[in-house]
């Protein structure tokens, strides 16, 4: 499903060359739900933005449900993430200024579906996190943990086949961030969403199949 | 569609930022037309001359006289058709700080002037009145409203060039055949100047200020203007024979530095809006740095990015522009009113509207294009670590 071959990441700040990833390789089969933790700094969310397609690594190859990314320009590479991946991220990144409605609606934007059509995914999508009854809210008008949840729903609703969520529970109250959990742990055995977490919460991992840890570089 | 939704929402967000911006905008557009109607408003002189007509001055400087003996000797010359002549009298009349007194006052040839300026329609009967009586006097539309002057009023004025007392009789109210036309001078008898200066100044009689020359063919103008400076090379007062538009404009450029200040200043707006835009702009996309990096982790291409950015710069920037376009009418209405004389024509031109919708246009585009290339040049992985 995702195979990461060899791959090596830096970043280069003015002449310095900071390596954060070297030689990883890492597959992750369909219908996993993979934990990655580690220290900060360790490059969890730089290995989880390789695999999510929205950064490229220095060498080595990626290859999502038979996709090599690595080869994909820019433009192609922004169809294939709406096509394939879900994001999660740990502050939610809903835009402020939409509801919780529009906010799952603008990855279906970029489709073809008729107006009436998104409705019915958005619809389908904020029921299955339980915020049917929230839609027309906007996200200062939510707890953390239903913002969260919008975020989810916003992740699932083209009905991607791979979910990333970084640190999805992070910013979270215990009580939310069980919710948020149970949540993905569903999307993974009802929906067979194959699932990428990075967490810093021994609780939240417990729910993964797997559990891997990034340091120095080297993957365990 | 989702673009433009989402460009008002997000001009919206900082409800007071944005109305400050598109105020400071449509404060500096006001500027900005209201200076080029002034710009515009001085050189409408040069504007409405016309095509066959040139002046015949003196060669050293226009305030020099000329003989009134040059007449008949310049209408011989081949290609004039006729000639007329006038003298700048100047004068006070009533209080001089007030501007609505300050109009002009010319001495005219009474026979020929009006035949040389078609452009100043008057009624025949008023015409007739007016040539015969040799006090009398004609005035603009213009002043005529301005003052509430009617025919058979009195216009005393104390005269500076010409001291003493004058007094004239209103016979006559001339208008502008179109907007160009000057509708502010007042026009009198030459010959009643001449014989009050004979009288009082013994030897400065006998002088104009200036000839206007109707010619047949303009194409012969520069051979016209030759003849003419030729004949009088020599003389007790040598001429400069020159098209009336070339006079005007010598004359507008007297007071040229300060238009061209004008000018410039209007220039300093124009940066004045694209910093006071950009400003805002700058600030909005990079507290959306993080946004921008999720619409494009969803999918959304650059040129949504653009669209959000440069959109909301040209929302910003044509409200404001189309508020400072509808502030310059009343200003300059305002203005307008406040010296009603001074300019003859007060308009905001087409062109200055279109140049004022071009300004804020390329301001809207300008603001965006730093902040658009530095959205788009920040990746994803960066966009995401940004906080917002
Ligand atoms: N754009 C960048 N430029 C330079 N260095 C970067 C950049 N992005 C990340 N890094 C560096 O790469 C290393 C790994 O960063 P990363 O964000 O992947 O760590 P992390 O494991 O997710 O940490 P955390 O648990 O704090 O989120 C860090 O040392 C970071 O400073
Ligand atoms: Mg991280």
């Amino acid at each position: 499903m995702i195979e990461v071959h060899n791959i090596s990441k830096s970043y280069r700040r003015d002449s310095l060359e900071i390596p954060v990833l070297s030689n990883i390789t890492l597959d992750v089969p369909e219908g996993e739900f993979l934990a990655l933790m580690g220290p900060s700094g360790s490059g969890k969310t730089t290995l989880l933005n390789l695999i999510a397609g929205i950064d490229r690594p220095n060498t080595g190859s990626i290859t999502v449900n038979g996709t090599d990314i690595a080869t994909l320009n820019e433009s192609n590479l922004a169809t294939w993430r709406s096509h394939n991946v879900g994001f999660i991220f740990q502050f939610y990144n809903l835009l402020p200024v939409l509801t919780a409605f529009e906010n799952v609606e603008l990855p279906l934007l970029l489709t073809n579906l008729s107006k009436k059509e998104r409705r019915e995914h958005v619809e389908a999508a904020l029921k299955l996190v339980g915020l049917g009854d929230r839609m027309k809210h906007y996200p200062k008008q939510l707890s953390g943990g239903q913002e969260q949840r919008v975020a989810i729903a916003r992740a699932i609703v083209t009905d991607p086949t791979v979910l990333v969520a970084d640190e999805p529970t992070g910013d979270l109250d215990r009580v939310s961030a069980g919710e948020i959990m149970v949540l993905m742990d569903r999307l993974n055995k009802e929906f067979k969403k194959t699932i990428v977490m990075v967490t810093h919460d021994p609780r939240a991992a417990e729910k993964a199949h797997k559990v891997m840890h990034l340091d120095k570089g080297e993957l365990n | 569609m989702f673009v433009i939704k989402l460009v008002l929402k997000n001009a919206l967000r900082h409800k007071l930022r944005t109305f400050l911006t598109i105020l400071g905008i449509a404060i500096a557009v006001m500027s900005f037309g209201f200076l080029r109607t002034i710009v515009t408003a001085w050189s409408a002189g040069v504007e409405s001359s016309a095509a066959n007509r040139m002046i015949v001055r003196h060669s050293v400087s226009f305030i020099f006289p000329l003989p009134y003996a040059y007449k008949e000797q310049i209408a011989r010359i081949p290609g004039v058709d006729m000639v007329s002549y006038a003298n700048w009298f100047g004068g006070v009349y009533k209080d001089p700080a007030d501007f609505k007194n300050f109009f002009p006052r010319i001495a005219v040839d009474p026979e020929t002037y009006f035949d040389m300026y078609p452009e100043f329609v008057i009624p025949p009967d008023q015409l007739a009145a007016f040539k015969a009586e040799q006090g009398s006097c004609i005035v603009g539309e213009k002043i005529a409203k301005e003052l509430g002057f009617k025919i058979g009023d009195p216009m005393p004025i104390d005269g500076d060039i010409y001291p003493g007392r004058w007094d004239f009789v209103i016979r006559g109210i001339y208008r502008g055949k179109d907007a160009t036309a000057d509708e502010t001078q007042m026009l009198f008898h030459w010959n009643y100047l001449n014989e009050r200066v004979k009288e009082l100044q013994p030897g400065r009689e006998g002088n104009v200020g200036w000839y206007v020359l109707k010619v047949h063919n303009p194409a012969e103008m520069p051979l016209i203007a030759k003849t003419v400076d030729q004949f009088y090379l020599n003389s007790r007062a040598g001429t400069k024979t020159e098209t009336e538009r070339e006079f005007q404009q010598s004359f507008v450029s007297m007071s040229s530095a300060i238009i061209r200040s004008l000018e410039i200043v209007s220039y300093i707006i124009i940066g004045i809006i694209l910093l006071v835009l950009a400003n805002t702009i700058v600030m909005a996309a990079r507290e959306r740095t993080t946004e921008y990096a999720v619409l494009k982790t969803i999918g959304f291409s650059s040129r949504h990015i653009i669209g959000l950015i440069g959109g909301e710069s040209l929302l910003i920037a044509g409200i404001g522009g189309v508020i400072g376009l509808l502030l310059t009418f009343p200003i300059a209405a305002g203005f307008a009113g406040m010296f009603p004389t001074f300019f003859p024509v007060f308009n905001v031109e087409t062109i200055t509207i279109i140049l004022a919708a071009v300004v804020a246009t390329f301001a809207g585009v300008v603001a965006a294009l730093f902040p658009t290339i530095r959205a788009l040049r920040t990746s994803i992985a960066e966009g995401l670590r940004a906080i917002g």
